[in-house]
């Protein structure tokens, strides 16, 4: 009987302790969620009731130009960004390696430092670094094509740039998973392998890659599903143009929510892009779970 | 080491420390702009600091609504900080160490919600929030942001690895749950409190796309929101723009640079890749 009452009186107290997290959770995550999905059945505006539509908006995608456009950007986004990143992030993470004491300390947070900036500040970096006219970079833009060039407004070079800017700003993180997963390696394989007398080159492709492939695997998913959630920088630097060529789904979503007030279609959209990036994240927790079983 | 491997090792070194200074000229470059006249800001291509003056920031402080949205920034992101460990503590603590009635669905949740995109939510966080009121406010700017699952699996990992002889020792002493936590736990764990504390004070003080959209009025934007804006209504005045970007970063910077160590560890404990 007093065992009983004790477990009630234990779950009363872990019910008042995981309270807090489950109502915010369930009003500001798990509702808008359920919500987004129900919305996008809907013809409704961003504010008000709207009428139930079945599948239309998801239909309609198929015909909107934009969204197929969208969708191709952010495939073209990924590309520039997720395998670039992690090879130089790797490359700087073996360098740094290599050091110790102070001088590994001070390159790393060099390295580091833009990681931890807020992403306007980043943006407005590098747009003074490129103004057509002052930016201290246009005399290097030029040495490439003869004459200073409109990065931002400019259908070929715009992707390729906001891809720099990104790797610029997010890098440090990944640089940071990789030290982690050099350290991790235990130094007596190296010396084994000297004492074998590997060179570098067999120390790294035959004891540090095959080691750090977990952290590898893991820094390219991340990269994937956050690159896919590009907003902020195309916003700030770009607007999704010039015509259209850095328009992208988080952008879709926000320009037919909040400026075309087509809060069906937009969540139609967000749905998507919902999807996508969980059956991603599903798809590396089991491969990570498979690593690790085996 | 042969000559030759000692050569080798210093041109390694010194091409290391030329990528790392050349990786952060753009926060360089933003800083001397900073520091140089609005006539010197536009024409001046020169690499070393040609002048020093502060004009630009005084400017910045009192010619822009800067300070204005700083408190907004330090007051919203101090309390999602504070609120952020707390709600995730008690909720980590519950889940380590209390056997209850939906333990494994909760933490299912918990797990699941990190794979979830929050981007992908706020077109309905926003109609939730204009149905209740909560447009241009603090409290819209914080609700959304006080789920951090992370936060939770990391407290989780961490409190699983106390040995049961801890708080043996409370209950003998007829503590209950929250003593157990607050002397015990709590104490045992400040690093990882402290560290947890700084990366989500950083991430929420950066949060950029949700303030934005939930924001419209000028006097409750954040910092990252509004410091956009100051571009907008001033046009080219380089010098200012960049004093502007500085100050928007320094809280940030100076967090990373004090608490070097503590960012690094949580950030590589938070992705799993250190326990």
């Amino acid at each position: 009987m007093a065992m009983i009452e004790n477990r009630r009186k234990k779950s009363l107290i872990a019910l008042t302790m995981v309270t807090p997290f489950v109502v915010t959770f369930s009003v500001f995550f798990l509702y808008p969620m359920l919500d987004m999905i129900r919305i996008s059945f809907t013809d409704a505006p961003l504010v008000g009731a709207g009428h139930w539509v079945g599948f239309d908006n998801y239909l309609k995608l198929f015909g909107d130009r934009l969204f197929t456009l969208s969708l191709k950007n952010n495939a073209y986004f990924v590309a520039l960004t997720v395998i670039p990143t992690t090879v130089i992030a790797l490359l700087i993470a073996l360098a740094i390696n290599r050091l110790s004491g102070f001088r590994q300390t001070f390159v790393m947070s060099l390295f580091f430092m833009p990681y931890v900036l807020p992403v306007s500040v980043v943006t407005e970096l590098w747009a003074w670094m490129l103004d057509l006219q002052f930016g201290v970079l246009q005399p290097v833009i030029a040495l490439f094509t003869g004459k200073p060039v409109a990065v931002f407004k400019n259908p070929y070079w715009v992707m390729p740039m906001v891809a720099v800017v990104t790797i610029w700003w997010t890098n440090g993180f990944n640089v940071l998973l990789f030290i982690a997963g050099l350290r991790n390696i235990p130094s007596e394989l190296y010396e084994a392998a000297s004492l074998d007398g590997a060179t570098t080159w067999q120390k790294f492709s035959r004891v540090t890659w095959p080691l750090l492939w977990p952290v590898t695997a893991l820094v390219l998913t991340l990269q994937l599903i956050l690159q896919l959630k590009i907003f902020d920088q195309i916003y700030l630097l770009s607007g999704g143009g010039p015509f259209n060529s850095s328009y992208v789904l988080l952008l879709k979503v926000y320009r037919e929510a909040f400026q075309s007030n087509n809060g069906g279609y937009a969540s139609a959209v967000a749905t998507v892009l919902f999807l996508l990036i969980v059956v991603i994240s599903v798809l590396q927790f089991q491969l990570l779970r498979i690593r690790r079983a085996s | 080491m042969s000559p030759m491997r000692r050569l080798e090792n210093i041109v390694l070194t010194v091409l290391t420390l030329m990528a790392a200074l050349v990786w952060i000229f753009p926060l360089y470059w933003g800083f001397l702009t900073s520091i140089r006249s609005e006539e010197n800001a536009a024409g001046s291509v020169s690499i070393l600091p040609d002048e020093f003056q502060l004009k630009a920031y005084l400017d910045a402080i009192f010619n822009t609504k800067l300070m204005l949205w700083y408190v907004n920034s330090i007051g919203t992101a101090t309390i999602v900080t504070v609120l952020v460990i707390l709600i995730s503590m008690l909720c980590a603590y519950a889940l380590s160490q209390i056997r209850f009635p939906g333990r494994r669905l909760l933490y299912g949740l918990v797990l699941g919600s990190f794979m979830v995109p929050g981007q992908t939510l706020v077109v309905t966080q926003f109609i939730l929030m204009k149905d209740l009121n909560l447009i241009n406010t603090w409290a819209g700017i914080i609700l959304p942001q006080l789920i951090a699952p992370i936060v939770i699996i990391v407290y989780k990992q961490f409190f699983d690895g106390v040995p049961k002889e801890m708080r043996e020792a409370v209950v003998l002493d007829g503590g209950g749950e929250y003593t157990i936590l607050f002397k015990v736990f709590l104490p045992l764990n400040w690093g990882i409190t402290t560290a947890m504390s700084i990366v989500t004070f950083i991430g929420v003080w950066n949060a950029f796309f949700w303030p934005f959209l939930v924001v419209t009025s000028e006097d409750m934007m954040t910092v990252p929101v509004g410091i956009t804006q100051v571009n907008d209504a001033f046009g080219i005045h380089y010098a200012r723009l960049m004093a502007v970007a500085m100050l928007a970063a320094m809280p940030v910077i100076l967090a990373y640079v004090i608490f070097q160590r503590r960012v690094t560890d949580a950030i590589m404990i938070s992705s799993g890749v250190k326990g």
